[in-house]
């Protein structure tokens, strides 16, 4: 234990900063996993494993030269595509499945896929250089990263862009459709294995675009992914499904958590605290949901 | 009658079983080739320093074969090496020496990559009392086990960066010094904690931050902002190529100064290339550097063979490789003083090793450990953005002058 953050007002107003903007990021991912787990009563164990695979998008690309900012734009094409064959060739077989099926189905995938980025990229610890420096606050007692802000910037512009293309679109409404009711959807036309496809792609896609975002703020290795599915499986537990404002606050409250946990716990109970959260959160909605039973009878 | 085919039955099986048992222990050396058992980490995390060890080993004996191999008994016999990939994973590490002892006959093992993996092999080869050389595994714990089959060419882990500690005091005038320290919670990492510990209460300093990291490391910002605000005279981090990867980046970003920071792994990290000239003044322990004056009749020097190993496989040889090459000429060595294929008289050989190799001296203490070898420091120096590792300490190898402090942020181009 370490208190130190309360004797310091600058630790704490740091660690809320970096909390947020890290929180919105997940707020990203955890939204993709609400999307295709709403459609499509998925609950994706590979998430974290697509979000790797696109960050090595991003890290591709700067070893070629280009700048990796531009993998925000890159790694979500190409991402979504590979999410799509991933629906094609993995997805479709255990999409009416029970929720076990599934789990184990993409928690295989998650395995192919480490082994494979592991296999195509090495298995050293990799970053991508944005050189986009610091913004430093009070007499540079407080610092942002650039890269962490310019991060947290693109995941709010793509989920603004995301819930118009929701409401708008053909696609979208056939998506939304779909999620409240698969059959009536099908007999009025929807062909909702287009839409299960889509949707897979779409949640592979903002995971290319977090991962080309964490590649120039943190760090990427074939294994990493395991704790941003935990975070989003969270985040989406808390917010529920399809709640777009709910998965941000949440997204932005587990980052605040997680930077508090790691000031007062040290860092290695960071993703322990995560986990440890995700049990009382599971729990106590247990627990509220059987007193609602007992109200009811 | 019965009897009879009875007896004819059972002493047949036992004159096979006689045989069968007198060749495997034989198999160890296979008309002219002395053949050596290795699980490595092909695949799996810790699949790059596997290869790195790897290409150590097939260095050597190449270059072993090539100069006359190993002479025993009047004859010289070539080495050869049986590799299985052990996936990163301790278990099946375990399983592949018993499979590499009892099926393969292999009397001889080389070590695998990582602390992790030479705890799991070492009961093994302890219990087919199986001489092991290992080159990647620096945890302390195994040299305090008692093991009398394991010998380890590299320094303990422990050594890595009490160097760091005594330079900091001495810059500081010969006064105690304030430290900052984060490691990862693995064995090596631990190991190379106690050795700070060690150090800090030889020179009398205090521990101001003692933060440890978790396994799946990529963010240390709040580490950082406390370095930050309790402003130490040396920060130290160790969590493998993550930890200073990550380090050097959030350090750079978040503008922490700090007048010396010491680290480990900034080789396998390839710290220089991957963050630059943000890596500048970083203190790196290391096993072994090319420019080190240690020499050897089979490589020449150190950088003979960086040279060599650049030409054969199109990188700069890690220290994991060059480690990995002494092992063979340690056991080389053992073998023609040993003058036989005993194992007991092989390993009796290899406890009495003192030699230098292009590594450095080899004498190995009564743990295994090498007790002859210190551990080197260099620091990442650039000139315009080319960055090098300049070794500056200790003394008597150093090529550059230690810089200290490190320049402030705002300083710094």
């Amino acid at each position: 234990m370490d208190f130190l953050i309360f004797k310091a007002p600058m630790l704490m107003v740091q660690a809320s900063l970096d909390g947020i903007l890290l929180g919105i990021l997940f707020a990203l991912i955890a939204y993709g996993m609400a999307l295709q787990w709403g459609v499509m009563n998925i609950i994706n164990i590979a998430q974290g494993d697509l979000v790797i695979l696109g960050g090595y998008i991003a890290y591709t690309m700067y070893l070629a030269g280009i700048h990796p900012a531009w993998g925000v734009i890159v790694s979500p094409i190409i991402m979504f595509f590979v999410g799509w064959a991933l629906y094609k060739l993995v997805i479709n077989k255990v999409v009416d499945r029970d929720l076990f099926i599934s789990i184990l189905a993409t928690f295989g995938i998650a395995i192919v896929f480490q082994q494979l980025m592991n296999f195509i990229f090495g298995a050293d610890v990799v970053v991508a250089q944005s050189g986009y420096g610091t913004t430093m606050l009070f007499d540079n007692s407080v610092t942002l990263p650039n890269s962490k802000i310019f991060s947290a910037v693109i995941s709010v512009l793509y989920a603004i862009a995301l819930v118009i293309y929701m409401k708008k679109s053909r696609l979208g409404r056939a998506i939304r459709a779909t999620a409240q009711n698969a059959r009536a959807a099908k007999i009025l036309g929807v062909d909702t294995e287009k839409v299960y496809a889509a949707t897979f792609g779409i949640n592979a896609a903002l995971c290319g675009i977090a991962g080309a975002l964490i590649s120039i703020t943190l760090t990427l290795h074939p294994y990493v992914g395991l704790p941003y599915t935990v975070r989003s499986f969270m985040i989406v537990i808390v917010a529920g499904l399809g709640n777009l404002p709910a998965v941000a606050v949440s997204g932005m409250g587990l980052g605040l958590f997680e930077e508090f946990a790691d000031y007062i716990l040290g860092t290695e109970f960071r993703i322990g605290a995560v986990f440890m959260l995700l049990v009382f959160i599971l729990v106590y909605r247990r627990f509220k949901l059987s007193k609602k039973r007992e109200y009811l009878k | 009658m019965n009897k009879l085919v009875k007896l004819f039955i059972t002493s047949i099986s036992a004159i096979t079983l006689a045989l069968v048992s007198f060749t495997s222990s034989f198999a160890k050396v296979d008309g002219e080739y002395i053949v050596l058992g290795s699980a490595i980490s092909l695949t799996g995390k810790y699949s790059s320093n596997g290869v790195h060890t790897q290409n150590g080993y097939n260095m050597a004996v190449d270059r072993i074969n090539k100069m006359g191999g190993v002479k025993v008994g009047g004859k010289s016999y070539k080495f050869e090496i049986i590799y299985y990939d052990d996936e990163s994973n301790p278990k099946r590490a375990a399983q592949l020496a018993e499979r590499l002892i009892k099926q393969d006959g292999v009397h001889y093992m080389l070590g695998p990559y990582s602390s992790g993996l030479t705890k799991a092999i070492a009961p093994v080869t302890e219990k087919y009392k199986i001489p092991m050389v290992e080159a990647n595994g620096a945890s302390r714990s195994l040299f305090t086990k008692g093991y009398k089959y394991l010998f380890a060419v590299l320094s303990p882990a422990n050594q890595y960066l009490e160097v760091a500690i005594d330079l900091a005091v001495e810059k500081n005038g010969g006064k105690p010094v304030r430290i900052a320290q984060a490691f990862e919670q693995d064995a090596f990492s631990q190991d190379v904690r106690l050795g700070i510990l060690d150090a800090a209460k030889r020179t009398g300093s205090e521990i101001i931050i003692d933060d440890k990291l978790p396994k799946e490391l990529n963010d240390m910002a709040a580490t950082l902002a406390k370095v930050k605000a309790t402003k130490p005279d040396v920060l130290v981090v160790s969590g493998h190529t993550k930890g200073a990867l990550t380090a050097i980046r959030q350090i750079s970003e978040m503008k922490v100064d700090v007048p010396m920071l010491a680290m480990t792994h900034c080789d396998a990290a390839k710290l220089s290339k991957q963050h630059g000239k943000n890596s500048e003044y970083a203190l790196c322990a290391s096993q072994w550097h090319k420019n080190l004056s240690y020499k050897d009749k089979f490589f020449g020097g150190g950088k003979k063979y960086d040279k060599d190993f650049k030409k054969e496989f199109g990188y700069a040889p890690p220290y994991q490789s060059a480690e990995s090459s002494a092992a063979l000429l340690v056991f080389k060595d053992a073998f023609e003083r040993a003058n036989s294929f005993d194992r007991d008289k092989v390993r009796d050989a290899l406890k009495d090793t003192d030699m230098q190799t292009f590594y450095g001296n080899i004498k190995f203490g009564p743990g295994g450990q090498n007790v002859a070898k210190p551990m080197i420091l260099f620091q990442v120096r650039c000139k315009g953005d080319t960055c090098e590792n300049k070794v500056v300490a200790p003394t008597k190898w150093a090529s550059d002058k230690f810089y200290h402090p490190i320049p402030k942020w705002s300083e710094r181009g």
